[in-house]
C-alpha cells in the first residue's frame, strides 16, 4: 500500500474512533435537547464523574471492571434523575439563558465535589493492553478498537430504540409536540426524566471512554464543549446529524492534526471550532437540523 | 415614584437621579469610593481593583447578553484581546497609555464585532456556540501566535503612565479603574434610556415585531457587540495593568462564565445588575475565604478546601438565584425599596 494512503487511513481511523465516542456524547446532548429544549453544558462534567466513579471503583475499591461500569451506570441514572428534578424542572418556560446558565451552575458544583472527593491529579485507567494492533500497517491501539467498538453497539442500539421500543416513540413524541403528545396519554415529565437518565449514561460511558485514552482528571470535561461543534455540524434536534457530526468532528480533528501540524502546531485544538463557526454561518441550523420558518 | 415628586418638564422626568434624596447618598457613596484607598488594607484595595473591573467587564456583557437578549460566552476571551492589544499596543509599538487603552478597546470592539456577524442568522443557543467558539479560537490564537503574545509563558506587562501617574501603583491603578467604571456606567445608562437602548431591548424582547417596526436588527445587533467587547477590551486593559504578567490563563471559558454569572446574580437587563452582582460575588468569595483558611488550619491535610468549595457554593448560588430570583438582586432591590416607601400602607 502507497505511503500517501497508509498515513492518511491512519489518522482517518484513529479520528473515526475518537469521533465515534464524540458521537456517543453528542446523542446525550441531542437528546436532552429534542426532548427538553435544553442545552445541556454540563455533559462533559457528567462524563467527568461517571469516569471518576468508575475508575475510583476499579482502582480504590477493586471491583472488576465490568462490576465498576454496572455501578457507574447505576451512579449516572441516579445523578441524571437528581438533576432533572432538582435543577431543570423548576425552570420549565423560564429563558434560554436561565436555563442554559442552570447547566453552567451545574458544572461548577460538579467540578467541586470531583475535586474534593477525587483531589486535582490525572489518573490513569490500565484495563486496556497497550500494544498496538497492526492492521494491514495501519496501527490501532486496543483502546481505540474498544470505544468504537462500544460506541457502535451503543449507537445502534439508541437507533433501534428510538425506531421500535415504546419508550422511544414516546419521547420522539414528545420532541415533536409536547402538548400534543401529553393530550395522547403520555408522561412529559417522565419522557424529561428519562431523557436525562439516557444521556447521563450514555456521557458516563463516554467519558469513561475518553479516560481510558486520555486519563481522568478535572480537564477530561472539556469533552463536553469540544463535543458542542459536532452537534451544531449535525444540527441540535437531528439524533442522525449527532452521530455523523461527531464521526465528521473526531475525523476532521486527527485529519487536521496529520496535515496541517506542521504549519500551524496543534492546530487540531480548535479545528473543530472553526468549522462550528463556518457551520453557523453557512448553514445556522446544522446539516439536519430543522429549518425554522418564521413569518410575521 | 415616592410621594411629593412632580414633574414640571421632560427635562426633570429624564433626569436619571430624581430626588435629592438620592442624589445626596450618591455623592456619599462616590466620596467614599475616592478614599477608600486611604482606608483600606493593602490586600482590599487590590480586591477593590478587581471589583472595578468586573464592573466594567459586567455592564458591556449586561448591555450584550441583558439588553440585547444575545447570550456571550466568550467575554473572558474578549477582556483577553483587550489585554494583549493594550500591553502590545503599549509595550511594544510605544503608543502613549491612554491613546493604547482606546486602541485596545477599537481592536476588541472589531473582534467582537467579526464573531457577531453570524448574530443576525442566529438566535438563542446557535449564538451562544458562536460566542464559546470565539472563545476557544482567541484563547488559541494567544496560546500559539508566540512572537506577539509570549506564547503559554505569558506577557511581562509595561506599566503605563499618564503624567505623573504610574499605573503599577495600586492606589493609581485604583483612580484609573474608579474613574473608568464610573464613565462606563453612565456611557451604559446612556445608551440603554435612548433610542439606541431601546431599539435593543425591542430585540431582545421579540425580534421579529422589531424589525417590522423598523428597526435595524443587523445594525443594533452589530452595534451591541461592538460596545460589549469595546467595554470588555477596557476591562482587559486594565486587568493586564493589574496583573503585570498576562497569560492565556486569565481569560479562559470559566472566566466567562464566571461573568455571566455575576450578572444573573445581580440582574440581567439592569444597569444596577452589573454592580450589584460584582459585590455579591467579591462579598461571597472573601467570606469563603476567610471559610476555608479556617478550614485549612482544622484540617491542615485537606489542601483543595477552598477550590471546591468555592465552585459548589458559587454553582449553588447560581442555581438558586435562578431558581428563585431570576431576575436578579437589581429587581430585589427595587422590591425592598418599594416596600419601604410604602411601609406601613402598602395596599
Amino acid at each position: 500500500m502507497p505511503n500517501e494512503f497508509l498515513f492518511f487511513m491512519q489518522f482517518f481511523l484513529t479520528g473515526l474512533s475518537m469521533g465515534s465516542v464524540y458521537a456517543l456524547v453528542a446523542l446525550g446532548f441531542v437528546l436532552i435537547y429534542k426532548s427538553t429544549s435544553i442545552l445541556n453544558l454540563a455533559q462533559g462534567e457528567i462524563m467527568m464523574v461517571g469516569a471518576y466513579v468508575c475508575l475510583s471503583m476499579t482502582l480504590d475499591f477493586g471491583l472488576n471492571f465490568m462490576a465498576a461500569f454496572a455501578v457507574t451506570m447505576v451512579f449516572s441514572v441516579l445523578l441524571g434523575l437528581a438533576v432533572e428534578r432538582l435543577a431543570l424542572r423548576p425552570l420549565i418556560g423560564e429563558p434560554i439563558i436561565s436555563v442554559i446558565m442552570v447547566t453552567l451552575g451545574l458544572t461548577y458544583i460538579l467540578r467541586g465535589v470531583v475535586i474534593m472527593v477525587w483531589g486535582n491529579d490525572i489518573r490513569q485507567f490500565n484495563i486496556f493492553p497497550q500494544e498496538p494492533i497492526d492492521l494491514w500497517g495501519i496501527k490501532l491501539t486496543y483502546l481505540y478498537v474498544w470505544s468504537m467498538g462500544i460506541s457502535l453497539v451503543l449507537l445502534t442500539f439508541f437507533a433501534v430504540f428510538f425506531k421500535y421500543a415504546r419508550t422511544g416513540i414516546f419521547m420522539r413524541a414528545v420532541a415533536d409536540h409536547q402538548t400534543a403528545a401529553q393530550s395522547m396519554g403520555i408522561s412529559v415529565k417522565r419522557v424529561f426524566a428519562i431523557s436525562w437518565c439516557i444521556a447521563a449514561v450514555v456521557s458516563s460511558i463516554g467519558g469513561i471512554l475518553v479516560g481510558n485514552i486520555a486519563g481522568v482528571g478535572v480537564d477530561l470535561s472539556h469533552i463536553g464543549l469540544k463535543v458542542l461543534p459536532a452537534v451544531i455540524f449535525g444540527g441540535l434536534d437531528s439524533i442522525l446529524g449527532a452521530i455523523i457530526g461527531g464521526l465528521a468532528v473526531g475525523v476532521l480533528e486527527f485529519l487536521s492534526a496529520g496535515y496541517l501540524d506542521p504549519y500551524i502546531p496543534a492546530i487540531n485544538e480548535v479545528f473543530p471550532f472553526i468549522i462550528l463557526v463556518l457551520v453557523l454561518m453557512i448553514r445556522p441550523y446544522g446539516l439536519f437540523g430543522i429549518e425554522e420558518i418564521e413569518r410575521v | 415614584m415616592p410621594a411629593g415628586l412632580f414633574h414640571e418638564s421632560y427635562r426633570s422626568d429624564e433626569r436619571i437621579f430624581q430626588t435629592w434624596f438620592v442624589r445626596s447618598w450618591l455623592i456619599v457613596f462616590l466620596l467614599g469610593c475616592a478614599v477608600a484607598p486611604w482606608l483600606v488594607s493593602k490586600y482590599m484595595l487590590s480586591i477593590l481593583i478587581e471589583a472595578g473591573i468586573a464592573i466594567i467587564a459586567c455592564h458591556g456583557l449586561n448591555l450584550l447578553t441583558g439588553f440585547t437578549g444575545q447570550i456571550s460566552l466568550g467575554h473572558a476571551a474578549f477582556m483577553g484581546v483587550g489585554a494583549y492589544a493594550c500591553s502590545i499596543l503599549n509595550g511594544q509599538a510605544g503608543v502613549p497609555f491612554v491613546p493604547a487603552l482606546l486602541g485596545a478597546g477599537a481592536v476588541t470592539a472589531l473582534v467582537g464585532m467579526v464573531f457577531g456577524i453570524p448574530s443576525l442568522r442566529l438566535r438563542g443557543l446557535y449564538l451562544a456556540m458562536a460566542t464559546i467558539a470565539a472563545q476557544f479560537i482567541i484563547e488559541f490564537t494567544i496560546r500559539r501566535w508566540d512572537r506577539l503574545t509570549g506564547g503559554v509563558e505569558g506577557m511581562y506587562v509595561e506599566p503605563g503612565k499618564l503624567g505623573p501617574f504610574y499605573f503599577n501603583d495600586h492606589i493609581h491603578l485604583y483612580y484609573l479603574t474608579f474613574i473608568l467604571a464610573l464613565a462606563v456606567t453612565m456611557a451604559t445608562k446612556n445608551i440603554v434610556r435612548a433610542r439606541s437602548g431601546r431599539a435593543l431591548v425591542a430585540i431582545r424582547d421579540r425580534y421579529l415585531a422589531a424589525e417590522v417596526i423598523g428597526v435595524n436588527l443587523f445594525k443594533y445587533r452589530l452595534l451591541s457587540f461592538a460596545v460589549s467587547s469595546f467595554f470588555a477590551g477596557l476591562a482587559g486593559a486594565l486587568l493586564a495593568q493589574y496583573l503585570e504578567v498576562i497569560t492565556h490563563e486569565s481569560f479562559t471559558i470559566l472566566q466567562s462564565i464566571d461573568y455571566l454569572a455575576m450578572c444573573i446574580i445581580g440582574g440581567l437587563g439592569h444597569i444596577l445588575g452589573g454592580i450589584f452582582g460584582v459585590a455579591f460575588w467579591f462579598i461571597l468569595e472573601r467570606i469563603l475565604e476567610v471559610l476555608t483558611t479556617m478550614l485549612n488550619s482544622a484540617f491542615p491535610n485537606q489542601v483543595t478546601w477552598f477550590v471546591s468549595l468555592r465552585e459548589i457554593v458559587f454553582g449553588l448560588v447560581i442555581i438558586l438565584f435562578l431558581i428563585f430570583e431570576p431576575d436578579g438582586l437589581a429587581a430585589r432591590w427595587r422590591t425592598i425599596r418599594a416596600y419601604w416607601k410604602l411601609w406601613p400602607f402598602s395596599y
